[in-house]
């Protein structure tokens, strides 16, 4: 099907649409020879070419990290422009010639990224048809496979039009131009196969663990055994016999080794005899949540308040209930380990890695090497699975400050022990949450404190390296914006939520998937389950009645994840049951940061009560994003976000001692395997005429306390603190 | 500096080394140039270095390179198809679109196919105890299991 356009349409469609690219433009050739491409959020160019042959080339600061985005990009941008799939090369976070969009989180790449490349397209598009109107003498156009036909006759394609120029269209968010009309969508909303998947599984796609360049050394960091620690004595005598060895590279507390091989490199770093100074600075682990509650508070944030708290709670005849929530701190656990590459040429940095933000790296790696930004270019090489700020950055810190000192470029392949115990962590999160009630159940206050973090000004975390080095880099690491999600969404009559933002953290913070709003979402749908047993109503029609009545799409997803598990309507715990294995289900809602993506969750667990361990059997999860690009592509993207949340529900949490993080490798920081994890189901609500949010993080909000629900309806037994380990478990029965 | 043959994807090839210590992953993938085996622990903890020695599933990362020799038939990920002519079990994955990242589906596949070479019609239990020490970040676990219940059908 082709969409009739006039050209009247299209220019009123956009006020931007002045400037003829066909006259304005410049030959992308000239760019090659020099001329900067552009960058800027507001030009056509910084997102978009098109070139002789008819292949449009997508320019994205936002990255794919491992989530399939790249083919939904692609799909948005198809669908806009009537082109195929495959005409569309994309390239991504390179800070030379993609727009800086943002760093790719907070599951915003489709929800802004992908709607400033629709922005693009559809203004593209526009221009196209006004020229072909020009050059076929007529309003009435139909657009197939990047031909623009009148009639069935006279046509012209988008490379004849623009082929290797420049648009040279202003971009205005104030002025958006139109789009085209979500009816008209064909590839938008359809499982479009991943362009990557073939590649990947016969071993041609690159990552960034595969990535080479000509005369590229490998190097290794000697990383201290504590925290802290300084170098006292360095000895190379037995590094000086292994052959293939090139250097020691030291830089203050930096220390590595470059070699022809990765191996030789490892084994240099381990032949290296370091002595180092003791160093102590962790609190002791089995008192982790007393040293969270005494760490200094730098600020207070109250993220909503209405009525008034203090009087409800205190107010004769309400009845108080309290309660402590934690949650252990938690790894990203990418399964393969950080990797970058560095090169020094002419006094300039290449750094090739996987961060999630190539144009923030950037100024990191200036600002550490003492070099203009401009001198600095960073390109983005998808890597493992990355959910949040890992080692990546770091990796490619360790990297620049060896291809520095060896003048060769250099590879630095992190270990499993350099990722477990140095990639930064998502915090530990302490809340005290306290809710009064009246006579019939109904709620009349609650009141929450989180402990967490506190955020310093730069979004960005430390690196490494730099710290090593003494070399200046972020003081106060970015935790993410953990306070989300500590406000919640139910209509009470008084509400007071507040974060209190603590001087330190045990170790280096950054955000994890989901961050905050996993931890804060955990405590406040637990609590929350608390009240509603205490009423003695049944959780999910609880939930309902404190929903805003006005928040229809909110109460849909409750509804139909209801109707999707069967739920049986009954207050819990269920009715005590005979055996040791009892079984339970338990609902949790969440609507994003209180103004995007809706979800409900079940879970239905087994908890076995002689030996605390619990089963989590199914999950089933309504979904609400608004627009659905690729469904396949968002379901791949919820059933992820699942089972990574189970596993961090039930056995996951970073041990350290006293000096240094101890759970180095996957025995000693287990993941769930494959006889652990559960069967899902999913309903897609698609809102085509809806705006598109992320899918990227919010069901794993909910999935803790799901888990915990369902394992007080089975055992009667509230869990409040993370991981639920068998021992866990089997503590929290005796002492009820 | 010492020369072995090796015997990788059906070719007889040279490699050389410093230490016969050194694991064949690293053999594979810096000195062949190979990217279906990858670095994910070198413990063999986690599956994603998988290749086939003579037909069986080995952690190539905790392999020495000498306990291989031209005689052992090494098969990589690249060994089994391409894009353009996908094993069934590659063509499995593709189907039911079973990777995220897919960093670690070098494992999940050379795990099953060996799997599947002599377990023609598993259950869905029997599937995941075969793929239980292979470890999957991006929770693609539904996916990998239908796509080898696939390509044992």
């Amino acid at each position: 099907m082709n969409i009739q356009i006039s050209r009247r349409d299209a220019l009123l469609g956009s006020g931007a649409l002045i400037v003829s690219f066909a006259l304005a433009g410049s030959s992308a050739g000239a760019q090659a020879q020099g001329a900067a491409k552009p960058l800027a959020l507001t030009e056509v160019d910084s997102f978009l070419a098109i070139d002789k042959t008819g292949k449009v080339t997508v320019y994205s600061g936002k990255v794919d990290l491992g989530t399939g985005i790249t083919t939904a990009l692609r799909q948005i941008v198809a669908d806009e422009l009537d082109v195929p799939m495959n005409r569309i090369e994309l390239v991504q976070g390179d800070t030379l010639l993609t727009p800086d969009q943002g760093k790719t989180w907070a599951s915003v790449t489709i929800q802004i990224g992908g709607m400033q490349l629709r922005q693009a397209a559809a203004a593209a598009r526009q221009a196209l048809l006004a020229e072909a109107a020009k050059k076929l003498g007529t309003d009435n156009l139909t657009v197939a496979d990047g031909v623009i036909m009148a009639g069935g006759r006279k046509k012209v394609s988008y490379a004849e039009l623009i082929g290797d120029k420049n648009f040279a269209i202003k971009l205005d968010p104030k002025q958006p131009v139109k789009e085209k009309s979500p009816k008209d969508y064909k590839i938008v909303g359809k499982s479009t196969p991943r362009v990557d998947i073939p590649d990947k599984v016969t071993g041609r796609f690159t990552y960034m663990q595969d990535f080479r360049v000509p005369g590229m050394l490998h190097g290794r960091v000697v990383r201290p055994p504590a925290i802290g620690a300084k170098i006292e004595k360095v000895d190379e005598s037995a590094v000086k016999k292994i052959p293939g060895v090139a250097r020691v590279v030291r830089e203050g507390d930096f220390l590595g080794v470059v070699a022809t091989s990765e191996w030789d490199a490892i084994r240099g770093a381990e032949a290296l005899k370091v002595t180092w100074s003791k160093s102590e600075t962790l609190p002791d682990q089995a008192k982790l949540w007393e040293h969270v509650r005494a760490t200094k508070m730098v600020k207070e944030d109250t993220t909503s308040n209405v009525g008034n708290v203090a009087e409800a709670l205190t107010k004769e005849g309400a009845k108080l209930r309290k309660a402590t929530y934690d949650f252990a701190i938690h790894t990203h656990g990418s399964i393969g380990p950080s990797c970058a590459v560095a090169e020094f040429k002419d006094g300039k940095l290449t750094s090739w890695s996987a961060s999630q933000a190539t144009h923030d790296l950037r100024k990191q790696l200036a600002l550490m090497l003492g070099l203009s930004p401009d001198k600095v270019r960073c390109i983005y090489v998808e890597g493992a699975g990355c959910y949040g700020r890992n080692g990546h950055e770091d990796a490619a810190a360790d990297a620049a400050l060896l291809a520095k000192a060896v003048s060769n470029p250099v590879r630095v392949q992190w270990s499993r022990a350099d990722e477990h115990g140095w990639d930064p962590k998502g915090p530990p999160t302490l809340a005290d949450l306290q809710a009064s009630t009246d006579a019939a159940g109904n709620v009349t206050a609650w009141d929450s404190v989180f402990y967490i973090p506190q955020a310093g000004p730069e979004l960005n975390v430390g690196l490494v390296a730099a710290d090593l080095a003494g070399m200046p880099t972020a003081k106060v690491s970015f935790p993410g914006n953990i306070f989300q999600l500590s406000a919640i969404p139910y209509k009470f009559p008084n509400v007071k939520t507040v974060c209190r933002r603590l001087e330190t953290t045990p170790l280096r913070p950054s955000w994890i998937r989901t961050p905050g709003r996993m931890q804060n979402t955990y405590a406040n749908e637990c609590f929350f389950d608390e009240l509603a047993a205490a009423a003695g109503a049944d959780p999910l029609e609880f939930r309902l009645k404190y929903l805003d009545p006005a928040d229809k799409r909110g109460i849909e997803v409750l509804n139909r994840v209801a109707e999707l598990a069967k739920w049986e309507k009954r207050p819990s715990p269920k009715k005590a049951a005979s055996g040791n294995v009892v079984k339970g289900r338990g609902v949790s809602y969440t609507k994003y940061e209180l103004v995007r993506t809706y979800v409900g969750a079940v879970a239905e667990v087994e908890v076995d009560r002689s030996t605390g361990r619990i089963t989590v059997s199914k999950f089933y999860i309504t979904h609400d994003c608004g627009q659905i690009i690729n469904p396949d592509g968002l379901k791949n993207q919820i059933e992820g976000n699942v089972i990574q949340t189970v596993s961090r529900t039930l056995m996951e949490e970073v041990k350290f001692d006293r000096s240094q993080v101890t759970s180095l490798d996957w025995k000693s920081y287990p993941i769930l395997k494959f006889p652990e994890v559960p069967e899902i189901v999913i309903e897609l609500i698609d809102r085509p005429t809806e705006k598109p949010w992320g899918a990227g993080e919010p069901a794993a909000a909910i999935i803790p306390s799901a888990i915990s629900n369902a394992v007080f309806d089975a055992t009667g037994v509230r869990l409040r603190s993370i991981p639920y380990t068998p021992a866990k478990v089997l503590a929290a029965m005796q002492a009820t | 500096m010492a020369i072995r043959s090796l015997t990788v994807n059906g070719k007889r090839v040279p490699v050389t080394y410093n230490d016969p210590q050194t694991p064949l992953l690293y053999v594979l993938r810096n000195d062949l140039g190979l990217r279906g085996p990858r670095f994910g622990c070198g413990l063999g903890q986690c599956g994603a270095c998988t290749v086939h020695i003579d037909g069986v599933a080995v952690r190539s990362c905790i392999t020495p390179l000498s306990t291989v020799d031209v005689n052992k038939k090494i098969v990589t990920l690249e060994g089994l198809g391409t894009p353009e002519k996908p094993h069934r079990v590659q063509k499995a994955f593709i189907d039911e679109q079973a990777a995220q990242c897919g960093y670690c589906i070098n494992g999940m596949i050379m795990e099953s196919a060996a799997f599947l070479a002599k377990n023609k019609k598993p259950t869905e239990a029997a599937i995941k105890d075969a793929l239980a020490n292979n470890l999957c970040r991006c929770g693609t676990h539904a996916r990998i299991v239908r796509a080898v219940k696939r390509a044992s059908a």
